[in-house]
């Protein structure tokens, strides 16, 4: 992917862009271009959007981590430790909820996405600035709605709402479902809006191969966003309407069937996995470029396997369903679908791997992240093959090998993701550089913490502990007891990296405009932002990982 | 080699006849699974340390920033290794998978009935049993499988076997024991406030024991009877006598899935406790009252709708026809013998429900 001639790096059509290592007064940042909490409120800056998500994102993980916690104190022995059952059953379907769908979901795209996709496209917004800002209150009442059913009448269906038990639950099933549909609404409306960005929006010059490769995966995300979304709304909708009506869609009293449910949510639900995970390989292919000083060894490859997990992702939903009766034909069918998907993600992570080679590598948080998110990725990723083995997943099928497995795939690569991106963007948001020292410390303490909690979690699957078991045999206490003492560990990690980057908000040692030496076309702007993000409309002649030039010629 | 490894991953033991090919797969995919991401991991950490940057030096571009030219070929041939391998692993497991579906001609039929939050067997004969499945060792066993409510799933871990139970349809599923003992049953699909607690066990005689069990199981005595009756360590000054009807009347509990929700430590649960219930006042639903005797207790097991315990729903079925007056009986003195139990209640009264999934009193 190189590109031959420079002739117009970046020039505007009437000025330059300032350099960013000059200081501007002529562009005010973003943070301090409009005064007042209605300029905050109203505003349909991106970037402030993107700090209001980030707020509530951060504050949703804090909340899914204490019930998660809640829940495994009360694992520590095997009959009631801190709760009863109806708690406990609650507060595992609150976990769920709350990890999924306020945090998992939005977490990459809403933040960072919303923050950095305008500026590396050189566009001023993204094209519906008000969508986006609806975006965000849209998300926050389907917050508020779910959580206040929760607390207030409580559901305790898990965050699958299988069928019948769902539709005949006397717990607040429905206004759960509501919010969760609420949450649909804000997903395709922050996938529109970044599609058609991405179409339209890009400056001159900037071809789809000079895109960052974080733009292609959330082009990937927002397609899967807005097919798989519609097929969950319906289905809640159709659990609700189960539960209030009678219809007896689902119910086989009335005539309808379960298993259909299950289908059709994990139509969802298993791209949704992608829509979680694609964001975070985005970032990595950014991190580990960055820190390599080295154009992607294949470009092509890790844009293409984006769209590649995209689309073959929505033909494996019923390797979720090997034991709840399909015939031995679909199982097989679902079975060997399975394995291809696997196949982009490995080229995925043979790229990354191949970029390191001959890399002038800088070791820093957002690396360190970067080799976490590789372990628990390729190892999830090969278990998640291994539970897709039809024989083998028999035994594993809603056991805690399953509860490890996507642990580790879809939360360990979300919040390693997560995590990477917060440290790496953190410079470009804030103007601040937070302690890298205690940024490698809570690196590792959360990457300890994380293998100490799920690591036990497989081998109790294999010894056959069920999930959602309130109680169990006491052969499985000592793992159950090593796990809660990880999950200790990762959320005291999780607490000190917050309060290490509170630190540097207020108090951190002032950022240049582009501290990691970056090529990327978000660090062209000034430390930070302005308004409008640049100056000037800027043309892009260059890729975005031309690493082989000087900053300043690059930057030029 | 097979029993090291079983160990090492903690899979529970191998006591049907598809468990030890399963595993053998699984010992492969954990394997490779492990190797690869340790040497992904190695690699990217050789990288890290080979083509370190130092880290006082300013950042400088990058001469070997571009490639040339792409190795293609080695990630082509990578890939197509890796996609070879994954295919293996298809193509044995979903043999495997139909093996495992697939029940042989001529095996045993036993019709399961799940509900929340019991296991109940039917037998061709039309002998029933609760939570405990009786089968003969080394003869190919077939469920036919359905479900009074919600979804749940049965699940043998020494078996390997696993099958959920739908309502509204029959679900099938085969194993084989290799040898006579007992194996617990989970329920491995969430099913409500009891799903932990939704366990049985499945216990494996020897073909000829299994007839004699067929043909009449007496209540003490004889060979299956006497093998799987928990040793009971009698108090002072109790008769022999009501040591063995006491004893029976906490097998039968057990066996009839009694104590699913009622407990007998005091604690509370889906139903009154049993400790410390016999001759105590009863408040019933409204204002009445009535004192738990032999005569209360046995109409509770046989209508229990007629005086419901204030607090409670009236969830539990009625027992009748079900219990064998004899074990009627035993139950009756096994709940006498647990007067003196303290409850936990305010007051020594009884700690109320434990709310239900789904339904609040």
């Amino acid at each position: 992917m190189t590109s031959g001639t420079y002739e117009a790096d970046l020039v505007g059509d009437k000025e330059v862009a300032p350099p960013s290592h000059v200081p501007t007064d002529a562009l005010v940042d973003y943070l301090r271009a409009d005064r007042g909490i209605r300029s905050w409120l109203l505003t349909t800056d991106h970037k402030r959007i993107a700090l209001m998500f980030y707020v509530v994102i951060v504050f949703s993980l804090i909340l899914g981590g204490v019930f998660a916690l809640l829940l495994r104190t009360e694992l520590l022995t095997p009959e009631r430790t801190v709760m009863d059952a109806v708690t406990y059953n609650r507060m595992f379907t609150l976990h769920g909820v709350t990890m999924v769908w306020l945090f998992m979901i939005p977490a990459i795209p809403n933040t960072f996405g919303n923050f950095v996709l305008p500026i590396m496209l050189g566009a001023k917004d993204l094209a519906f600035p008000r969508l986006n800002l609806a975006s965000f209150y849209v998300y926050l009442l389907g917050c508020v709605v779910t959580l206040g059913a929760m607390v207030w009448g409580g559901a305790d269906t898990g965050w699958t709402f299988y069928v019948p038990y769902s539709t005949t639950s006397q717990s607040a099933v429905v206004p759960v479902v509501l919010g969760i549909f609420i949450f649909g609404i804000s997903s395709i409306m922050t996938a529109v809006n970044f599609i058609v960005t991405t179409h339209t929006m890009r400056s001159a010059n900037l071809s789809w191969f000079r895109l960052p490769l974080f733009v292609w995966a959330l082009y990937g995300t927002s397609v899967i966003m807005l097919l798989a979304t519609p097929v969950l709304g319906l289905s809640v909708i159709v659990v609700a309407l189960d539960h209030a009506f009678h219809l007896g869609i689902f119910d086989p009293a009335l005539g309808g069937d379960p298993v259909l449910f299950q289908h059709l949510f994990w139509f969802y639900s298993h791209p949704a996995v992608y829509i979680m995970i694609l964001p975070a390989q985005g970032v990595m292919s950014e991190v580990v470029c960055t820190f390599s000083r080295r154009q992607p060894a294949s470009y092509a490859a890790i844009a293409i396997s984006s769209l590649g997990i995209a689309l073959v992702g929505f033909g494996t939903w019923g390797h979720h369903m090997f034991v709840a009766g399909m015939s031995e034909f679909d199982a097989n069918v679902f079975g060997v679908l399975s394995m291809f998907v696997a196949i982009f993600s490995a080229i995925k992570v043979f790229t990354w791997v191949a970029t390191m080679h001959r890399g002038s590598i800088h070791f820093n948080t957002p690396m360190l992240y970067f080799f976490w998110f590789l372990f628990l990725f390729v190892f999830g990723g090969m278990t998640g093959v291994a539970v897709a083995t039809e024989s083998l997943d028999v035994h594993w099928h809603d056991t805690y090998f399953v509860v490890a497995h996507f642990h580790f795939i879809m939360v360990g690569g979300t919040l390693t993701g997560f995590l990477a991106a917060v440290h790496y963007w953190f410079p470009k948001m804030f103007g601040r550089l937070y302690s890298e020292r205690m940024g490698l410390l809570t690196s590792f303490a959360v990457f300890t913490g994380f293998v100490l909690t799920f690591f036990p979690q497989f081998l109790l699957g294999n010894a056959g502990m069920p999930r959602r078991y309130y109680s169990y045999p006491a052969r499985y206490q000592w793992l159950n007891v090593l796990s809660t003492g990880g999950a200790w560990l990762l959320g005291g990690a999780l607490v000190l990296t917050l309060v290490n980057l509170l630190v540097a908000l207020f108090w951190g040692r002032r950022a240049t405009a582009n501290p990691w030496g970056s090529r990327g076309y978000e660090w062209m702007t000034p430390v930070l932002p302005p308004k409008t993000n640049f100056a000037a409309t800027p043309v892009i002649g260059r890729g975005p990982y031309d690493y082989h030039r000087p900053e300043e010629e690059a930057h030029a | 080699m097979n029993e090291t490894l079983r160990r090492l991953l903690f899979l529970p033991q191998q006591r049907s006849t598809v468990a030890h090919d399963i595993d053998s797969l699984h010992y492969f995919v954990i394997s490779v699974t492990l190797a690869g991401s340790v040497l992904v991991f190695l690699l990217a950490a050789i990288f890290t340390i080979r083509y370190r940057h130092p880290p006082e030096e300013p950042p400088t571009p990058n001469p070997e920033a571009n490639y040339r030219r792409p190795a293609v070929l080695m990630e082509i041939v990578i890939l197509a290794g890796l996609l070879t391998l994954f295919l293996t692993w298809w193509v044995i497991g979903s043999r495997q998978f139909v093996r495992l579906r697939v029940a042989p001609e001529g095996a045993l039929e036993v019709y399961v009935t799940a509900k929340q939050w019991m296991w109940k067997f039917a037998y061709p004969d039309g002998k029933r049993t609760i939570t405990t499945l009786y089968v003969p060792a080394r003869t190919p066993i077939k469920l036919i499988m359905t479900s009074r409510d919600v979804i749940h799933s049965f699940y043998v871990p020494d078996f390997r076997i696993k099958q959920d139970v739908v309502p509204g349809r029959y679900t099938t599923a085969w194993f084989q024991v290799t040898e006579p003992g007992s194996y617990q049953i989970l329920c491995a699909e969430y099913c409500g406030t009891g799903h932990s607690a939704m366990r049985g066990e499945v216990i494996a005689l020897e073909p000829s024991e299994y007839e004699r069990w067929l043909a009449d199981r007496p209540f003490t005595g004889g060979p299956a009877g006497e093998a799987y009756v928990e040793p009971y360590t009698p108090e002072e000054g109790v008769s022999p006598q009501m040591i063995n009807l006491v004893n029976e009347g906490q097998r039968a509990a057990a066996e009839h899935g009694c104590l699913r929700c009622h407990t007998t430590d005091g604690s509370a649960h889906i139903g009154p406790t049993w400790a410390g219930l016999y001759g105590s006042i009863v408040p019933l639903a409204g204002e009445a009252q009535t004192v738990a005797d032999e005569a209360y207790i046995t109409q509770s097991m046989m209508d229990p709708t007629a005086k419901i315990h204030r607090g409670y729903v009236a969830v539990m079925p009625s027992f009748l026809g079900r219990i064998r007056p004899a074990e009627t009986a035993a139950i009756v003195e096994f709940i006498k013998s647990l007067r003196s139990v303290p409850r936990q209640g305010p007051g020594g009264e009884d700690p109320g429900p434990v709310r239900m999934g789904g339904i609040t009193p």
